[in-house]
């Protein structure tokens, strides 16, 4: 019965199509803007971005890097499965800095202050996220508050906020605006990791952690009950409502795990010893919104977003390296910017290429599957 | 002989990504006729409107006035042209009075200061010369809305367009209302007026029109002189095939009551007065109960409170046997299946495909999901195919169509057979046959007498007066929120249905005990008004 289609009919190779052309057209336009800046290097600070850790003269060094590159992976794919998952559910969670900043908060200070354990840290930075999410959810399930105002408004708020409790005397350093480095137990493990890559301590099971959340929550929308529930409440609430869900407890538990996600992120950052919150920062991570970028780039599907969040890790530390006797110091932001903003075209791009099948095979035979009802109710201006 | 052509649209063809809405249509209204213009849901008959209007440019095909080509643009140039539309959802201001709406666009100033006087008698006399009673200074809100129709006929006239077109102006109407504007067309004609008549009752078009031009899936089957036809032989090239146009069924046998509903209250969301108000009655098992009314007489509401989406104010409702006024949606439609109003809005999920939205109301149930909470995609795939086969929906792809994919008719029929194989007792369906074409509206009918015939309760909710005639075994009429009528369809009249669909009849009264509650109520409020 089944026909075969051809392949640029197939919404999977669509999505890897679009996403590849959108990384080709950003890259392009970055070279643009190099060439503009400084014709001479342009070629070579264009390879530099992709190559990133590849760029390095020694196999050691090569496989740091790259170690460094993964460890901030694995945030980043976290706050986009924060970003992905609420996206399937018809949520835009804008508010993910925000949650991954309440991750931040908690998971620090029980790590920094109370020597908990790393897995208690990642727990409870998860649970301050879920809390975040959920006050958005609230919001907009009984208040109809737009999750993305309240998502904005919160993260300023947990930055704040942030700052202020890490700012205690227990948990910031004497001298400097930075938490105290986190030690011992509260570290996440690296379990070997970091002996593959020139041993790079970062390098932890955050990691392969991350992994798994994907595939997890890839799993949890399309196998299970509950993915059924909350995707069609994403689709069409009325319907969801009508079916009996509650669909307004479907919103706040969306947001709440979409939150946990993005608070265990931040854990898979701080955790690790990678980096030091400053608790004197005006600006709200950009992490969260990166993980925006890595949800279109990865075709709004959880297993596409480990390899966009990776690539878009990529260029960024890649964009660190550009030559910075010939480019301004800004350049490297400016280039991923381009790349990162690229991404956000490929809905437009699937768009197209769908535009084009249809137009190719006009009056085609498969008339009957046009909905033909709703085409000229459109055009009584339906709703008036 | 025949008269010249006002209007002509010649060899008009429009098309859409993927759709040819329009393939080669031609339409000519002769001056001072009543041109009817007759298809289904989708025939193309909008979109050949939007075209004559300016709002869409045909790809093919020239339009052309008193044998001269023309363009048109947008709908400026059509108004240029003498061309005026009633639309079918009324474009009036509602806080404006009639007279304010009519000289809206058109309006006359002196130094800044709106000229009345002059628009007051133009109307005046335009409403006297064809019979078209309004009161120029009641406001929109408050007047009927077959005041509001005349209004918007008002303002085509007082814009002296010569060309009219009413796009299916009878729907939001009662029987007499219908009559009346008829009869007002008939006058306008009788005055040199130009008329199109956009509808799909071919009743209304072998009483009214001259000519008729007949679409069909966008193509263009032909134009016959109304008295050389019969009402069968119009379905027929609507259609395309014969069209049953009696329901036949035998006659009900009653059972036990399933459904009682009491003093039912439901408030309304559009203003402060309840929209359902103190609704009582019974639905047996083996009989069809039809709530007629016009469109926003509260049969939404009253659903909503029914089904359990929306908490009632007051009153109780006991389906077999137990109370379920204050139960979930959920637990309700364990006895109840719920056809709903709007398919898009509710019935489905149209994003997902057809084998999930048929399992969209048992997908928790142990047939469908795991223990662990995964789901038996094996047995939904299973499950649909079923579905499908019994009920003969059609799909692209079968059980994988995305459910916007399918056309009108079968997205229905998925709803229906979704409903009717769940487990239940009361089947509820609101208005099931809407903007379905004559064919599907058969087979949704024969759906519900077979769902009858299996000892069911069903509880039909409907605005069309062929339905409301046909289906059901006890009519029951609603007005303003209130059960007016009960009546039985073998022995009453359209006629009849239309006096107690408008509220010029009732023999249903709230009994002595409520009404005595409603004056307590009143003293209450009159009381408050004398502290205020």
């Amino acid at each position: 019965m089944k026909k075969k289609e051809p392949l640029i009919k197939n919404p999977s190779f669509q999505s890897i199509l679009t996403s590849l052309l959108c990384i080709i057209l950003g890259l392009l336009i970055g070279y643009i803007v190099l060439l503009l800046i400084n014709p001479s290097g342009a070629g070579e600070a264009i390879k530099t971005i992709l190559l990133n850790f590849l760029s390095r003269s020694s196999h050691a060094a090569r496989m740091k890097a790259l170690g460094n590159t993964l460890a901030k992976t694995a945030p980043l794919l976290m706050c986009a499965l924060s970003i992905c998952f609420c996206y399937k559910v018809g949520l835009f969670n804008i508010g993910a800095p925000g949650q991954y900043e309440a991750g931040a908060c908690i998971g620090l200070y029980a790590a920094i202050a109370w020597h908990c354990n790393w897995a208690i840290c990642l727990l409870l930075a998860a649970v301050a996220g879920a809390v975040v999410g959920a006050i958005s959810g609230a919001l907009k399930a009984y208040r109809n508050v737009n999750e993305v105002i309240s998502g904005i408004m919160l993260n300023w708020i947990m930055l704040y906020l942030t700052n202020m409790v890490l700012s205690g005397k227990n948990v910031k350093e004497v001298a400097s605006p930075y938490t105290i480095k986190v030690s011992g137990k509260s570290l996440i493990p690296s379990a070997g990791l970091n002996n593959l890559f020139a041993n790079n301590r970062t390098v932890t099971i955050a990691i392969p952690l991350a992994i798994i959340f994907a595939i997890l929550i890839w799993m949890i929308l399309t196998k299970t009950k509950f993915g059924y529930e909350l995707r069609a409440t994403g689709f069409n609430k009325e319907a969801a409502k009508y079916a009996g869900m509650k669909e307004k407890q479907n919103i706040i538990v969306t947001l709440a795990i979409g939150g946990a996600l993005a608070g265990i992120g931040a854990a898979c950052l701080y955790l690790t010893g990678y980096q030091q919150w400053s608790t004197t920062q005006t600006s709200v991570p950009t992490m969260g919104f990166n993980g925006i970028a890595a949800t279109f780039l990865g075709g709004l599907h959880p297993i596409g977003t480990i390899f966009a969040s990776f690539f878009i890790q990529s260029i960024t530390d890649g964009g660190a390296l550009i030559d910075k006797s010939v480019y301004p110091s800004q350049i490297s932001d400016l280039i991923s910017s381009i790349i990162i903003y690229l991404c956000g075209f490929v809905l437009f791009f699937k768009f197209a290429i769908n535009n084009w099948i249809s137009k190719k095979d006009k009056g085609g035979p498969n008339v009957n599957d046009v909905p033909v009802t709703d085409a000229p109710a459109k055009s009584e201006g339906g709703e008036k | 002989m025949d008269a010249p052509y006002a209007i002509e649209m010649v060899n008009i063809t429009k098309r859409f990504p993927g759709i040819i809405a329009n393939d080669n249509i031609t339409l000519q209204l002769r001056k001072g006729e009543i041109h009817a213009l007759l298809g289904e849901n989708g025939a193309g008959k909008s979109t050949l409107m939007s075209v004559l209007f300016g709002l869409y440019q045909a790809e093919e095909g020239v339009i052309k006035k008193d044998g001269k080509e023309v363009k048109v643009n947008n709908p400026n140039d059509a108004n240029d042209l003498g061309i005026g539309m009633v639309h079918q959802h009324f474009k009036l201001v509602q806080c404006f009075t009639v007279l304010e709406n009519i000289i809206l666009g058109v309006e006359e100033t002196k130094g800044g200061v709106l000229q009345m006087d002059e628009a007051r008698a133009k109307v005046k006399a335009l409403s006297e010369k064809y019979g078209l009673q309004v009161d120029p200074d009641a406001k929109i809100e408050d007047i009927t809305v077959g005041m509001q129709q005349r209004t918007e006929i008002l303002k085509m006239l007082f814009r002296d367009n010569e060309i009219l077109i009413f796009d299916e102006p009878t729907a939001v109407l009662t029987p007499q209302e219908i009559d009346e504007l008829m009869e007002i067309m008939r006058n306008l004609r009788a005055e040199g007026k130009s008329i199109l008549f956009i509808s799909h009752k071919l009743n209304e078009i072998m009483s009214v029109a001259d000519r008729v031009t007949v679409l069909r899936r966008g193509k263009y089957i032909g134009t016959v002189d109304v008295k050389d036809v019969t009402k069968e032989d119009l379905s027929r090239m609507m259609v395309g095939r014969d069209v049953q146009m009696v329901v036949d069924k035998e006659p009900a046998k009653p059972g036990d009551v399933i459904l009682k509903v009491e003093n039912m209250t439901v408030a309304s969301k559009m203003h402060s007065n309840n929209a359902v108000k103190n609704v009582s009655f019974e639905v047996h098992e083996g009989e069809i109960v039809c709530i007629a009314g016009i469109d926003g007489n509260g049969q939404t509401e009253f659903v909503y409170g029914l089904t359990g989406m929306e908490p009632l104010v007051d009153g109780k409702i006991t389906l077999c046997g137990e109370d379920i006024s204050h139960d979930s949606i959920r637990k309700r439609s364990r006895e109840m299946s719920h056809i709903p109003e709007d398919r898009h809005k509710h019935g489905l999920v149209l994003d997902y495909p057809l084998e999930y939205n048929m399992i969209l109301q048992r997908y928790y149930q142990s047939e469908f999901t795991s223990k662990a909470g995964f789901l038996k995609r094996p047995e939904i795939r299973a499950y649909s195919e079923r579905l499908e086969k019994e009920f003969d929906v059609r799909s692209g792809q079968g059980p994988i169509t995305i459910a916007r994919a399918m056309s009108g008719g079968n997205q229905q029929k998925a709803i229906i057979a979704r409903e009717v194989d769940k487990e239940h007792k009361l089947l509820v369906a609101v208005q099931p046959t809407r903007g379905l074409d004559v064919g599907a509206i058969e087979g949704v009918h024969r759906q519900l007498i077979a769902e009858r015939d299996r000892g069911r309760a069903v509880l039909l909710i409907s605005l069309e007066l062929e339905e409301v005639m046909n289906v059901p075994d006890r009519i029951l009429v609603m007005y303003e929120g209130e059960i007016v009528g009960e009546l039985d369809p073998k022995k009453t009249t359209v006629e009849e249905l239309g006096l107690y669909m408008a509220g010029a009849k009732r023999n249903v009264f709230i009994d002595a005990n409520t009404a005595e509650i409603e004056e307590s109520e009143a003293i209450d409020t009159a009381a408050r008004k004398e502290e205020a």
